[in-house]
């Protein structure tokens, strides 16, 4: 049995130790919203937070997250959340939007740390994460978009 | 991609046709189009609802589904679909929901295929869709009206329709109060369509329609395959031959299925699946399963070895010939000059992000297959074929997909077949085949490789006199259903498409094709033909412009006096691009030209060296792709476009070691990330021409766009792709 916090709440997993977080949230607990795409920690749409910080959950294993909070695409909120999530809609950013969650978990949290990143800074933070329809143009210009609402 | 399938039957025939046909019988049978998926959020809860045709629903709850034709992955199909039933319609935007529509192929037939069977490729999904859709949204606003006419014994004539209320005088009513009466009329035919000066939607921004899924997809909601959610689902995962053309000789699953959560493992005709009660536990069992393959047929070439082969094939006169025009062989004779040129395409892997997947059920003589279903009526024959069934014994139930690019179009079925089988050989039980990532890549259904071997003549004023190009590399086609309709005097034209018809007025021109027989499955990749012609030509045209010491727009546009379209979008680039005028210190710039799916797309690239490799700062695209019924969209494809082919341009490819993939994930096969994405710029020419497709045509021009200008900045010539081969340093 492994504790942690998901989403803010107290979870219990009855699952091995080796089991990657995110097989064990999508399949064992079922939340879906965070996407298998490499399953290597190349493509970023398995990216959650642990403790806050954007992690893959692919190469994260059960026992690394024992003890520890863990935020998925379901449980994000605040103000920051909604401005990224305003601006992707506002921008129709997503395309097919297999990577989104991905995109938009280390949005937010690029935003969290720094409230007016640069498009190099954007780079720097979303390099890991693959959109295949390459929306990055307007990724850059939602995170922008955001960042001036919170401003 | 599939443009060429059944194109002889006229399309315009072939939509009345099936539009009358479909609403000649809309109740019972052809409403199971509409059958939610039980994958989807709504189907647990779906409320009551009328067919007001076989496209629309509305329900008691004033919710309007539309069933789209066409599958969404991405190219934006379904706001498009929405877009042209609301023109018509108009329902509040907001109470929209669009979902797939299936199982019923004389509804969603594509009329630019003629309309006999679904399916979604080769940029049709809008050009299919203008005419059927708007409509069906006719038809169904009429419905409403002459329901509420009868309800309020008034005319139907006196009677308004805004944002989802019907009104007269101080009497209004929902649609959704007005639907179960309106759904008893008989479907009008022929209803005329509002006249394009009356729309508020067609060619509108996302200001007054942003698309529907944006929101379920930023907040992780949306459902793809492989969130499907069924009660008892098993995940299985496949184990694959290493080699194409391999077969099972025998394996030893014992010790996989004592492993915890292993429920079977399973041989079945395209390999051996191991089934579970999770995705980690079959990952995990998989690896305990010992196979000893066959492969006395199997393909063991390397890519270099083929490579090489096509090399010396394209080099020598021969293949089929795909077009002659003139007197090639005089023309070369008179000519001033000779260029010759040869350029080497490697072996793609589509890689959608959301790697291939199908769930399948069975049971009480029934199929239900969820998936990115691109062509369902055929596969709903495929899995009528594994189950044993007939196929009107088979629910496709069509799902959104993360990205599709053309993998999801296979004559065979590929992963509907795996699916069907295993749920088959598991008594009938829910299981979704999951391939990771390895399996996805290794899987086959490359874009081709292919070697262009280009010559041509120049008069001593420097103008084209002959052309000649000599294409060598797999067809799509052949061996496949299509064969028999598309391949013609040993020409695949997906082989030669974007190199046998070109803008430029050649007095003396010949390409000629040779297939090569490889045992490596091919397939449409976004743009197809295009992906490799577009690149082979536009690149070798501004070798000659060079030659010809021409400017390579001039020398472009003294060539096309006969094609109108070409010449609008190129002069719009150029002109957007401010062609001519200085540019800061150390970029370049490239231009390039292409026609892909009846959409004419100019691309002029700004470029500077870093590290001996191109860094793209800036493209500048213009379309014209007919009316613009989604002008946002069109700009986020060819947006896309861009970032797709030049992520493949760059740095793309799929090599083979013995036979073997040497890629199985997004190490080996790099694709673009978001700091190597350039700025884009999308100028849309204005058009009253039926509108035509935009998933693919932002692709093709992108590589030569590229590679032109960064010769300028280096004076070298990038003839092997991706630019990182060492060949290039
Ligand atoms: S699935 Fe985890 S990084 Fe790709
Ligand atoms: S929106 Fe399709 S992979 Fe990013």
């Amino acid at each position: 049995m492994i504790r942690f916090t998901l989403n803010g709440r107290a979870q219990e997993a009855n699952v091995e130790a080796d089991m990657p977080l995110l097989w064990a949230i999508r399949d064992v607990i079922g939340l879906t919203g965070t996407r298998f795409g490499c399953g290597q920690a190349l493509c970023g749409a398995c990216t959650v937070w642990i403790d806050g910080q954007p992690t893959r959950s692919c190469q994260t294993t059960m026992a690394d997250v024992a003890g520890k909070a863990v935020t998925t695409i379901e449980g994000v909120s605040g103000r920051v959340t909604e401005a990224v999530q305003k601006a992707w809609v506002d921008l129709d950013v997503p395309q097919c939007g297999y990577c989104q969650s991905g995109q938009v978990m280390a949005a937010i949290a690029l935003l969290e740390s720094n409230r007016k990143p640069t498009d190099n800074d954007i780079d720097a933070a979303l390099s890991g994460n693959i959109c295949r329809c390459a929306t990055y143009q307007r990724i850059r210009s939602a995170v922008h978009q955001a960042a001036r609402s919170l401003a | 991609m599939l443009a060429r399938m059944m194109r002889n039957t006229p399309a315009a025939k072939a939509s009345r046709r099936g539009f009358l046909l479909g609403s000649a019988a809309v109740s019972g049978a052809l409403v199971i189009g509409f059958r939610p998926s039980a994958g989807s959020a709504q189907s647990a809860t779906a409320p009551a609802e009328a067919a007001l045709t076989p496209y629309i629903r509305i329900g008691a709850d004033n919710r309007v589904t539309i069933a789209a034709a066409h599958m969404e992955m991405g190219q934006g199909i379904y706001h498009g679909t929405a877009t042209l039933v609301n023109e018509e319609l108009r329902a509040d935007w907001s109470q929209i929901d669009v979902v797939g529509g299936a199982n019923n192929p004389k509804a969603f037939g594509n009329l630019m295929w003629g309309g006999a069977i679904q399916g979604t490729g080769g940029s049709t999904g809008l050009a299919s869709s203008y005419d059927r859709y708007r409509k069906a949204g006719a038809a169904a606003r009429l419905m409403l009206v002459q329901a509420a006419a009868s309800d309020w014994k008034v005319p139907a004539a006196e009677i308004t329709v805004e944002r989802g209320i019907v009104r007269h005088g101080s009497k209004q009513a929902t649609f959704g109060a007005l639907a179960s009466k309106a759904a008893a009329l008989p479907i009008p035919a022929n209803v005329p369509l509002r006249d394009p000066k009356d729309w508020i939607y067609i060619g509108k921004d996302r200001d007054v329609l942003g698309k529907l899924d944006s929101r379920a997809k930023s907040t992780g909601a949306q459902v793809f395959t492989i969130d499907v959610k069924l009660p008892g689902l098993l995940t299985a995962v496949m184990i694959h031959p290493p080699l194409f053309g391999a077969t099972v000789k025998s394996f030893d699953a014992a010790k996989a299925k004592a492993m915890p959560g292993v429920v079977d493992v399973v041989q079945v005709p395209r390999g051996i699946a191991v089934v579970a009660d999770n995705m980690w536990h079959a990952l995990k069992a998989r690896e305990a399963v010992t196979v000893a393959w066959d492969d006395s047929r199997a393909e063991k070439r390397s890519s270099a070895e083929l490579m090489a082969s096509y090399r010396e094939t394209a080099m020598k006169p021969g293949g089929a010939n795909a077009v002659t025009a003139g007197n090639v062989d005089a023309a070369f004779k008179g000519a001033a000059k000779v260029l010759e040129a040869t350029f080497e395409f490697p072996y793609l892997a589509h890689a959608a992000l959301e790697p291939l997947n199908a769930v399948a059920r069975i049971g009480n003589g029934r199929v239900e297959v969820w998936g990115g279903h691109q062509m369902p009526d055929i596969y709903q024959a495929i899995a009528a074929q594994v189950a044993g069934v007939t196929p009107d014994r088979v629910t496709m139930h069509v799902m959104k997909t993360g990205g599709g690019f053309g993998r999801r179009a296979v004559a065979d079925g590929d992963i509907i077949q795996e699916a069907v089988s295993v749920s088959r050989a598991l008594g009938g039980r829910p299981v979704k085949v999951q391939w990771d990532r390895e399996n996805d890549m290794r899987g086959g259904r490359y874009r081709p490789a292919y070697v262009h071997y280009l010559k041509a003549g120049l008069d001593k004023e420097g103008n084209v006199v002959a052309w000649y190009n000599h294409i060598v590399g797999q067809s799509i086609m052949t061996g496949t259903p299509f064969e028999a309709g598309y391949v013609k005097n040993g020409v695949d034209p997906t082989s030669t498409e974007g190199a046998h018809k070109l803008p430029y007025a050649f007095p003396a021109m010949k390409v000629d094709l040779t297939t090569a027989k490889v045992g490596v499955p091919v397939l449409w990749w976004r743009a197809v033909g295009s992906t490799h012609t577009a690149y082979a030509v536009e690149a070798f045209i501004d070798e000659l412009a060079e030659a010809a010491g021409k400017d390579p727009i001039q020398f472009r546009l003294a060539m096309m006096k006969d094609s109108p379209r070409h010449v609008g979008v190129l002069r719009l680039a150029a002109e957007k691009a401010g062609w001519g005028q200085p540019l800061s210190a150390g970029r370049f710039r490239g231009v390039a030209l292409a026609e892909s799916f009846n959409t004419f797309v100019a691309q002029i690239a700004e470029v500077s060296l870093e590290n001996g490799q191109p860094r793209v700062h800036r493209v500048i695209c213009a379309i014209d792709c007919g009316i613009a019924v989604n002008p946002d969209n069109i700009r986020a494809q060819v947006e896309g476009g861009v970032g797709f082919g030049l992520g493949a341009v760059l740095k793309s490819q799929l090599t083979l070691d013995g036979g073997k993939v040497v890629q199985g994930n997004f190490d080996g096969y790099e694709v673009l990330r978001i700091d190597e994405m350039p700025q884009v710029e999308v100028h849309i020419v204005p058009s009253a021409q039926a509108p035509t497709g935009v998933g693919e045509p932002g692709v093709p021009p992108i590589g030569p766009a590229v590679a032109n200008a960064f010769y300028q900045a280096s004076k070298r010539r990038v003839r092997i792709l991706p630019f990182n081969r060492p060949e290039n340093a």
